[in-house]
């Protein structure tokens, strides 16, 4: 294969569907201390029994109610009269409250404003709460809601993001990146080529939907239970909607059911409203909401449509392009601009752009504030960069996967992004290099090709798709965080950092490198709830940032308390710190050698403060949103996928049969959890591209509201053949927390591999001359039409 | 006789409900009564299996034996729980030992976010309780009904492909005799009623019992798997004032084989009727293995997907395709349709107040006789169908005359307001010699049967587009088969 860089290979670690042998190789290996190993998630045993306890399974606390909202029934219309006294009368109802009731702050947006936690005499889109009632069972509030009589006066909606372009509808103002002249640099070239794609949104589909119980305090305050992403900014918005200091909020998070950056900014709503009705009835609220108002009334993955204008070389190599990206942002700013900002970071992809102009719009529709949803925006950024590989190769008669590495980015040149970052420790040629040949890519390529000559009605696909992804949060100052470590008398370690639980195994890592700093078991670090009181002013946990940022900040932490004991040991019994050493749950000190436990107990009789804080900040980030200049992310996750999958041209129906994966995480802390992480991501990006549609009607009413409609992979989805490997002895070369990678994210984009896969499948018809163009969800209906518009263009 | 009230064993106690409102399902009843918070609540609408439960219950054939499925506790109405046990996730660990169903996952790193968790710990609880090394076919078909939006399954697979040939009993086991017994006396109570709220529950025994109930309460609504009328409840906030339940009568729950016919009684659920069916028709137990998943299998029934009258009811056109009848039973009297002339209209049937379904009959095939289903759907397991097609057709045997079509009858669903045969279709077909041309002619003929519409599963286009494309996907399969041509023409199938 030809490429512009130098190759060698890369060590692997697999787990794939016939063999775990190799995780269950280095489950004993590696010292005690922790890092490295695949442990098993903290809370797996009580998960399996059923005795882990999420929000709604807590005991419900004396005298609880439950909440519940009347929705809008129109995408965009005043409100002209409410008549509630059918709900205030109804069976169980002790309160209702409308934005009249609102003691503090109405507008709970959590980056601008926009966001009224009850419609302001206007509502925006159908669904939006517009009054709450707290009753005294979960059936009876919501019963008692749909008792309401509203009258509106409908006003013109927007519901299609070419409507909100023609007429300038956004939510933030434009933006561009631009590096050289990418007009001339398209004309100049041999070939052009332009498009579009239009990119489906996606439903987060956590399994524990979203909820939150308020429970009031004795000075006037609010003790909120949340499944959140983000505690602190909970903390803050129940502070302003009731007017009263922060300090008077404690958020708990224990853990959540799944969050995938759905309950980043939308799982405030619900704890404001339970807070808000705890307040006025004096009462624990709990709001809990059930699937349809959850898929109904919180944010998705942002719909995109995109376009570009490529110019490339005979060879295939993109000299200039321009590229443009409209979210779809629903009716409120919510996360959308720094959503938007990363689709066009990620413009790029892996690729090296030259001349680029990408320019980014936030479209205003009447429709639910999207939101976060893993990735960011950054795989809706790169379906149109995937899509001109794949373009790129048809027009040329090549393989689309020479085209992908013909314009990965160099090493020594060709290695500054579009927005001005150099591309550093640049390992994707190797990557893709090792996975083509581990997977048997050419001789699948060339079986495939055969398969389908002899094959009427199924034809086969197969590609290889990178991922380069940007890690750090953009927003500059959320790349912090804290940590709160004590170390009790009998040597157990209790640990509290800012980070959240979402079955990430964040919890699990970060006690492994606790661990790790004192040389102990990872079973004696306790980890409890995230607090606001224990850890303030926290990020969200998002960004694939949690181990990166939380974990440094409990290194820090510990390292404090270990320098302590280090200190105290020296002076104690006159030895050099050299001569201290922490080794396999034991401290050594001289010639002396006293268990964790006894040595605690001994620093605590000597006085030795046993707790300590850590805070940590990224380094090296900037970013000049001005000019469109800097360094915003601290380094890239880099991996690749490749797929095979099989279609029927007679129905659109598909199915991948064998996944590979090659993922770059660094130094693995936890190989079987960044396993886990890759597999479900991957999973999870193949269904955005697939099966998961989301269909709002004529009227801007979600039609795909609930598990029976929309349809994410269920069990048979995943690869019959589905192989995952790690990249080993691959330390990042950037200092993060044990040189290891972000793995969050990133492995959520190897799904468009499937995708093109389909595409692959659906060009071979055309004997691979033409590019289908294939809308996503790639759902078997829009398989049929690309095959049917391919046999066409083929006559 | 004296009516008892509902009495189950939860876990290994007996229980017995008194003034509950029976439209309460399982799950609230575990979670908000019991508070027993292992069983998660994902949807409340069957399609996500965080609420799966085990239900045992004495063996039909064999009363002596136990019977361990898997339900969805979210749509199961309290009721149906009468002397059966209920096995739930909180009720395996054995003091701090895992079971061998909780311990495979933890081992393979399957649980993440663990909200799925104890839903798939139980489906594979009741898979190795009648199989202890599953192959991987088994493993999905057990865990289709199981979302995990966090793991990407492999991890799981791998946990409960693990076989427990060589663990020790565990603590169901141990009391095996025990549940059996007590099971045994709780079935020998009279029919149960449960009150509450102003509701009522009956599960007569026997026809008459229900016959009876029936014609005294007119207004009641019958209640089988309650897969399809518990969703009324849970998720339309319904209220429904008496329910009569039809899983404990007597004379619904066989099947039975004359020489001619198959005769299933409406109350029996999909996963015991399927291995007759898949028996005769390959494609249609097939098919039956995509209905829902094995949780909705093993308590829908086929009276539901009959009664409900929905468009998209898988069942009805391979009845209609097969030319099954269906028996009506109202007050002692009895009458037997075919299945196609039960539906007149969109949700509309001839079921007449107080009459119910008994049975259905479908003929043995004969000779030369094919029942080819096609069933198109976004996702490959448990979805509902945009279009269902099935064809039952007759051809000549004599070689020379190949492909001679003698009889068809195609139905399809998810084409109109009812499931409907393609009569124009047919008689295109009837008679001739099958080749391209009179399949080109098939698919204009289509466009006269049926004016399909769009929704959120497909556009009307599609809907008849994929019609037309099974029809010629049909013949290519039987034109391949009489050239002993091995092609795989199915994706579904593909491994
Ligand atoms: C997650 C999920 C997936 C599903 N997937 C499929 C699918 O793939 N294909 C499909 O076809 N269906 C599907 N269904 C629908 C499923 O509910 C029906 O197929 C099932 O057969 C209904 O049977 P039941 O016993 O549960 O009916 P119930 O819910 O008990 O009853 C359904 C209706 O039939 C009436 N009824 C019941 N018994 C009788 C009788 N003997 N005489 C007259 N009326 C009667 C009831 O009054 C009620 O109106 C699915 C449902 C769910 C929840
Ligand atoms: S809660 Fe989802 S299937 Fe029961
Ligand atoms: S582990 Fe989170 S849904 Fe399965």
């Amino acid at each position: 294969m030809r490429s512009l860089i130098d190759i060698k290979k890369l060590n692997v670690k697999a787990a794939n569907t016939n063999s775990q042998q190799s995780l269950e190789n280095e489950k004993n290996t590696i010292g005690l201390g922790g890092v490295g190993r695949s442990k098993k998630h903290e809370s797996a045993d009580k998960q399996v029994a059923g005795e882990a306890i999420y929000v709604d399974d807590r005991s419900p606390l004396r005298g609880e109610l439950y909440a519940a909202v009347g929705q809008s029934e129109h995408a965009h219309a005043n409100i002209v009269a409410m008549d509630l006294s059918k709900v205030k009368t109804a069976e169980g109802v002790l309160a209702v409250i409308t934005v009249e009731d609102v003691p503090g702050h109405t507008d709970i947006g959590p980056v601008f404003p926009g966001d009224p936690v009850l419609a302001l005499g206007k509502v925006e889109y159908i669904g939006q709460p517009i009054f709450a009632v707290a009753a005294s069972s979960y059936e009876l509030a919501r019963k008692a809601v749909k008792l309401a009589k509203i009258e509106y006066e409908e006003l013109e909606a927007v519901l299609t993001i070419k409507d909100a372009l023609a007429k300038q509808n956004f939510v933030r103002p434009p933006f561009t990146m631009k590096r050289g002249d990418s007009e001339k640099a398209i004309e100049g070239a041999e070939h052009q080529l332009s498009g579009s794609i239009v990119v489906g949104g996606q439903e987060h589909m956590y399994l524990e939907g979203q909820v939150s119980t308020a429970e009031p305090t004795e000075d006037g305050g609010m003790n909120i239970f949340t499944s959140s992403q983000h505690p602190s900014e909970v903390q803050k918005l129940v502070a302003e909607v009731l007017d009263i200091p922060l300090n008077k909020v404690l958020v708990d998070m224990r853990r959540m059911g799944g969050g995938f950056g759905g309950k980043e900014t939308q799982a405030a709503p619900w704890a404001c409203i339970a807070a808000l009705l705890a307040n006025i009835t004096k009462r624990p609220v709990k709001f809990k909401l059930s699937r349809v108002d959850d898929m109904v009334m919180t944010g998705k993955r942002h719909p995109f449509e995109n376009n570009y204008t490529v110019g490339f070389d005979s060879d295939g190599v993109i000299k200039g392009i321009k590229i443009e990206v409209n979210s779809n942002c629903g009716y409120s700013p919510d996360l959308s601009d720094a959503i938007t900002d990363r689709a066009m970071f990620h413009s790029d992809n892996a690729y090296y752009l030259d001349q680029a102009t990408v320019t980014g719009n936030r479209c205003k529709l009447n429709t639910v504030s999207h939101t976060a949803f893993r990735g960011f925006g950054g795989p809706q950024g790169m379906m149109t960069i995937e899509m001109v590989m794949d373009d790129i190769a048809r027009h040329i008669g090549k393989d689309p996967l020479e085209i992908r590495m013909l314009n990965l980015y160099g090493k020594e040149d060709r290695n500054v992004t579009h927005y001005h970052q150099k591309v550093e420790h640049n390992n994707l040629a190797e990557l893709i290099e090792t996975l083509a040949e581990s997977s048997d890519y050419q001789a699948r390529r060339q079986t495939i090709t055969e398969f389908n000559k002899s094959n009427a009605i199924l034809k086969k696909g197969i590609a290889l798709t990178p991922v380069k992804f940007g890690i750090s949060f953009t927003v500059q100052h959320l790349n912090q965080a804290g940590a709160l470590v004590h170390i009790y008398t009998d040597g157990t370690i209790h640990l509290n950092h800012g980070g959240t639980e979402m079955g990430q195994g964040l919890n699990t890592k970060i006690a492994q490198v606790v661990a790790e700093v004192f040389q102990v078991d990872v079973d004696t670090v306790a980890i409890s709830s995230a607090r606001t009181d224990k850890v303030p002013n926290t990020s969200p946990t998002a960004a694939s940032s949690g181990t990166d940022l939380n974990g440094k900040a409990a290194q820090a932490a510990a390292k404090t308390i270990k320098q302590r004991l280090i200190d105290f040991a020296c002076e104690k019994y006159q030895v050099r710190a050299d001569q201290v050493k922490f080794e396999n749950s034991h401290i050594i000190v001289g010639d002396q050698t006293f268990s964790f436990a006894e040595f605690s107990q001994i620093a605590y009789m000597g006085r030795v403060s046993l707790s300590s804080t850590g805070f940590y900040k990224t380094p090296k980030i900037h970013f000049d949103r001005a000019k469109g200049k800097g360094r915003p992310f601290f380094y890239f996750a880099t991996g690749a996928a490749v797929s095979e999958v099989i279609i029927d041209t007679l129905t659109g129906e598909y199915k991948t049969l064998r996944t590979d994966i090659l993922q770059d995480v660094g130094h693995s802390i936890n190989p079987a959890i960044d396993i886990g992480q890759i597999e479900g991501a991957f999973i999870q990006g193949m269904g955005w591209l697939t099966t998961e549609e989301l269909i709002w009607n004529e009227k801007g009413r979600l039609l795909s509201n609930n598990p029976a409609t929309y349809k994410i992979p269920a069990i048979n989805d995943a690869p019959a053949d589905f192989r995952v490997a790690l990249v080993t002895d691959a330390p990042n070369r950037e200092h993060t927390i044990y040189n290891s990678k972000a793995v969050g994210e990133p492995p959520f984009m190897l799904g468009m591999s499937v995708w093109s896969a389909l595409k692959d499948a659906i060009s071979s018809i055309s004997d691979y001359k033409q590019s289908p163009v294939l809308d996503t969800p790639a759902t078997p209906e829009r398989v049929l039409w690309a095959v049917e518009s391919m046999k066409a263009a083929s006559k | 006789m004296k009516n008892s009230t509902v009495s189950f064993l939860l876990n290994n106690d007996v229980v017995t409900l008194d003034n509950l409102d029976p439209n309460l399902t399982v799950l609230q009843y575990l979670r908000e009564i019991q508070f027993k918070t292992g069983s998660k609540e994902g949807c409340a609408s069957g399609d996500c299996g965080a609420c799966t439960v085990v239900v045992a219950d004495l063996e039909r054939n064999n009363p002596n034996r136990l019977h361990y499925k898997s339900i969805n506790a979210c749509i199961t109405f309290v009721g149906n729980l009468h002397a059966k046990q209920l096995i739930t996730v909180e009720h395996l660990k054995e003091g701090a030992k895992l079971h061998h169903a909780q311990q495979t996952i933890v081992d393979n790193h399957g649980s993440q976010c663990g909200f799925c968790t104890p839903g798939f710990v139980m489906s594979s609880f009741a898979l190795h309780k009648h199989n202890k090394a599953p192959t991987r076919a088994q493993v999905l078909e057990a865990l289709a009904g199981n979302l995990c939006r966090c793991t990407g399954y492999r991890s799981i697979i791998e946990a409960a492909i693990t076989s427990s040939e060589h663990i020790e009993e565990d603590a169901s086991a141990l009391h095996y005799q025990k549940t059996v017994a007590e099971l045994t006396t709780l079935k020998k109570l009279s029919s149960p009623i449960l009150s509450g709220n102003g509701h009522k529950y009956v599960a007569p025994k026997n026809i008459n019992e229900l016959a009876y109930e029936l014609v005294s309460e007119p207004k009641s609504t019958l209640v089988a798997g309650g897969t399809d009328l518990a969703l009324s409840v849970t998720q339309n906030l319904a209220t429904i004032n008496q329910l009569v339940y039809v899983g404990n009568v007597e004379e619904l729950t066989t099947i039975e084989e004359t020489a001619t016919e198959i005769i299933i009684g409406s109350a029996t659920s999909y996963s015991q009727f399927i291995e007759t069916l898949h028996h005769y028709y390959p494609d249609l137990g097939e098919m039956i293995e995509r209905i829902g998943s094995k949780q909705i299998r093993n308590t829908g029934t086929l009276g539901g997907n009959i009664g409900n009258a929905s468009p998209i009811g898988d069942m009805p056109p391979a009845l209609i395709a097969l030319g099954a009848s269906i028996t009506l039973h109202l007050n002692g009297v009895e009458r037997t349709i075919l299945v196609e002339d039960y539906f007149v209209d969109y949700k509309q049937t001839v079921l007449q107040a107080s009459e119910f379904i008994k049975s259905v009959q479908i003929p043995k095939p004969s000779n030369g006789q094919t029942l080819k289903i096609y069933k198109i759907s976004k996702r490959i397991d448990d979805d509902i169908s945009a279009v269902l097609a099935a064809f039952f057709i007759e051809i000549n045997n004599e070689p020379q005359e190949a492909l001679k079509v003698a009889n068809i009858r195609m139905a399809f669903g998810g084409m109109a307001g009812i499931p409907k045969r393609a009569k124009a279709t047919e008689n295109i077909i009837i008679g001739k010699v099958l080749t391209k041309e009179v399949v080109e002619q098939a698919k204009t003929a289509l466009i006269s049967d049926f004016q399909p519409m769009s929704d959120v599963r497909a556009s009307d286009k599609y809907r008849m587009t994929v019609a037309q494309n099974l029809i010629e996907k049909c013949y290519l399969e039987l034109k391949f088969a009489q050239e002993s041509n091995v092609i795989e023409t199915r994706v579904v199938n593909y491994a």
